[in-house]
């Protein structure tokens, strides 16, 4: 039976194709990109090595803290925001709507799978102020508000960024969650209300401490994905106004593509992936404690 | 006794107490679906429409779709979702090709380090794609690759895997072993087995990740904008980025005309796999 199931050459043939080209085009550059982190230049100009300056710039330069700052409160609020309204609505199709929730479900899942790009000129063009108002601004002045210039400011932009990311992903959180909840067993909620807990209290000592395992990887996946926001940014604010909508990706595209420097650049994208691997490992590792915490 | 108590009227009460999830469920789906009613609609008008008329106005002539001539044309849209399918279909070919034989050799074949050699594919779904685009750009610089879909293709490819294995290797594993232990048994040839057990079984779960992926690498921006160098290699969604720039700001049809194109496609998918795709894409939520 192993002989057959352990057969070496059947394996290298099966495997070997997919991990060549993943050693390749993932791994080999990864390494590769740690190297470029003590030189500077681009492959047009040709590389000079300069030792640990790029790191040094890294902690005085002031438009890292800013998209530092930008990257991780961009993270958080979003996943705050989506987790939560994701977790209200799942909270909604599993106890109001019940079996009627599938269409709901399916309608609000939808904008998940439309390309960012899109969404973000859509939201642009929802909320515009020139040459002609937008949607939101012509419904702003309906009910006697003044036209928002959204983009103008660092505060309005970043707010239609968040409700933009909002809108599409609450549904998408909101079916994640959903499964969660459903395989919580009925007869815990009968219990619990022949107890005498209802609403709330039922959704506080029941609902959320059952569902913690999908809460929790959720809001992994929340962080995981928001930290390494690019898209979203890029199409609807280029990261303005000024460079204070920028995350930590886009000002690595920027310094690398733009300005060339792609030493500074590597650094930069280091800095990032040490952040997601950080987090990524505290967030799985306090939740693993409160699980066998019981 | 508690029955008889609530049995007044328990389908008013019921209606009563459900008034504010049906207000709320409206508010909701009129937030999710308008604004989408809203584009399709705006595809539509006319510029005069869109200078003179409130912005929720119906447009006055339903059936012109100049816009969407217009962004074809002048807006290159046509050579866009061109580049889009040439590059996306032999991706994601590769991708579930090659990740399909990975995960059946990784979960159902067994030798040595297959843990190690799974958990370095994993490690790659949680690698920011800015580490890797550097290098890459310098490697298709020096094969003189730039200038071609080809850095599209491989890069999908490579950057596909990781969860096309992982997601591979979970449908695998919930295959009972006993399927393809009883095969050696009776003599089949492991490529055999692969390709009349293995692949059968888990052929749905195949179709499932190519849609997963299809809108991964469909909706990309950051591998498209870094290797498409010349407009003519432009994806769709590069191409519909600098797409208000040719037009510039004021030409609103066009522009609307070009979102609700690209809009359309995936929208379209979904239409008809819901159901498939929402399996899928909650599976593969460890993408983030």
């Amino acid at each position: 039976m192993n002989r057959v199931l352990g057969d070496p050459r059947a394996i290298l043939i099966l495997l070997g194709p997919a991990l060549l080209v993943y050693t390749l085009v993932m791994l080999v550059p990864i390494f590769w990109s740690l190297g470029y982190t003590v030189f500077e230049g681009n492959p047009i100009t040709g590389f000079e090595f300069v030792g640990i300056d790029n790191f040094v710039e890294l902690f005085n330069d002031p438009k890292i803290a800013d998209a530092l700052v930008f990257t991780l409160k961009y993270a958080v609020v979003l996943t705050v925001a989506q987790v939560g309204f994701g977790y209200l609505l799942a909270l909604i199709y599993v106890f109001w709507l019940r079996k009627a929730s599938s269409l709901i479900r399916t309608l609000a899942f939808f904008p998940v799978v439309l390309p960012t790009v899109a969404v973000a000129l859509l939201f642009q063009e929802l909320f515009k102020i020139a040459p002609v108002n937008g949607l939101v601004n012509d419904l702003l002045n309906l009910v006697g508000i003044p036209s928002v210039d959204w983009f103008a400011s660092p505060d309005t932009a970043f707010l239609v960024l968040i409700l933009m990311d909002l809108w599409r992903s609450m549904g998408f959180y909101a079916v994640l969650l959903y499964a969660g909840l459903v395989d919580i067993p009925d007869d815990l909620f009968e219990s619990a209300r022949l107890d005498g807990a209802s609403g709330w209290r039922l959704v506080r000592h029941i609902v959320i401490p059952l569902s913690l395992p999908v809460l929790l990887s959720s809001i992994i996946f929340s962080v995981n994905g928001t930290l390494k926001v690019f898209d979203s940014v890029l199409a609807l604010t280029g990261g303005g106004p000024g460079n204070t909508t920028t995350p930590l990706t886009l000002y690595m595209y920027q310094t690398s593509f733009t300005y060339g420097e792609y030493g500074y650049g590597s650094s930069i994208a280091l800095l990032l992936t040490i952040i997601c691997l950080l987090v990524t490992i505290f967030i799985f590792r306090s939740s693993r404690r409160d699980l066998t915490k019981g | 006794m508690t029955a008889t108590f609530t049995d007044r009227s328990p389908r008013l009460i019921s209606f009563v107490r459900r008034i504010p999830v049906w207000i709320i469920v409206g508010i909701l789906l009129v937030v999710v679906v308008y604004p989408l009613f809203w584009l399709l609609t705006g595809s539509l008008k006319t510029q005069e429409e869109f200078l003179n008329n409130p912005t929720w106005a119906l447009p006055e002539d339903w059936t012109n779709f100049s816009n969407y001539v217009e962004a074809w044309t002048t807006g290159n849209l046509g050579v866009y979702i061109r580049n889009s399918v040439l590059a996306v279909v032999p991706a994601l070919f590769f991708t579930i090709v090659f990740g399909v034989a990975a995960g059946f050799a990784l979960e159902v074949m067994v030798w040595k380090g297959r843990g190690p050699v799974l958990l370095a594919f994993l490690a790659g779904i949680m690698i920011p794609g800015q580490m890797i685009l550097l290098p890459l750009f310098t490697i298709y610089f020096r094969a003189g690759l730039t200038g071609s879909l080809w850095p599209l293709i491989i890069t999908y490819t490579a950057i596909g895997l990781p969860l096309t294995v992982f997601m591979m290797a979970t449908y695998f594993r919930s295959v009972p072993r006993e399927i393809f232990e009883a095969a050696t048994l009776d003599g089949a040839n492991i490529f055999r087995m692969f390709w009349t057990i293995g692949f059968p079984l888990v052929r749905n779960a195949i179709f499932t990740v190519a849609l997963v992926q299809f809108f991964f690498i469909w909706n990309d921006l950051l591998i498209a904008l870094t290797f498409t160098t010349r407009d003519d290699l432009r994806t769709i969604q590069v191409g519909l980025l600098n797409f208000t720039g040719q037009f510039g700001q004021i030409q609103y049809g066009p522009t609307f005309a070009a979102i609700a194109v690209n809009v359309i496609g995936t929208l379209a998918i979904y239409l008809f796999l819901n159901q498939r795709v929402m399996k899928g894409l909650t599976a593969g939520s460890v993408k983030g």
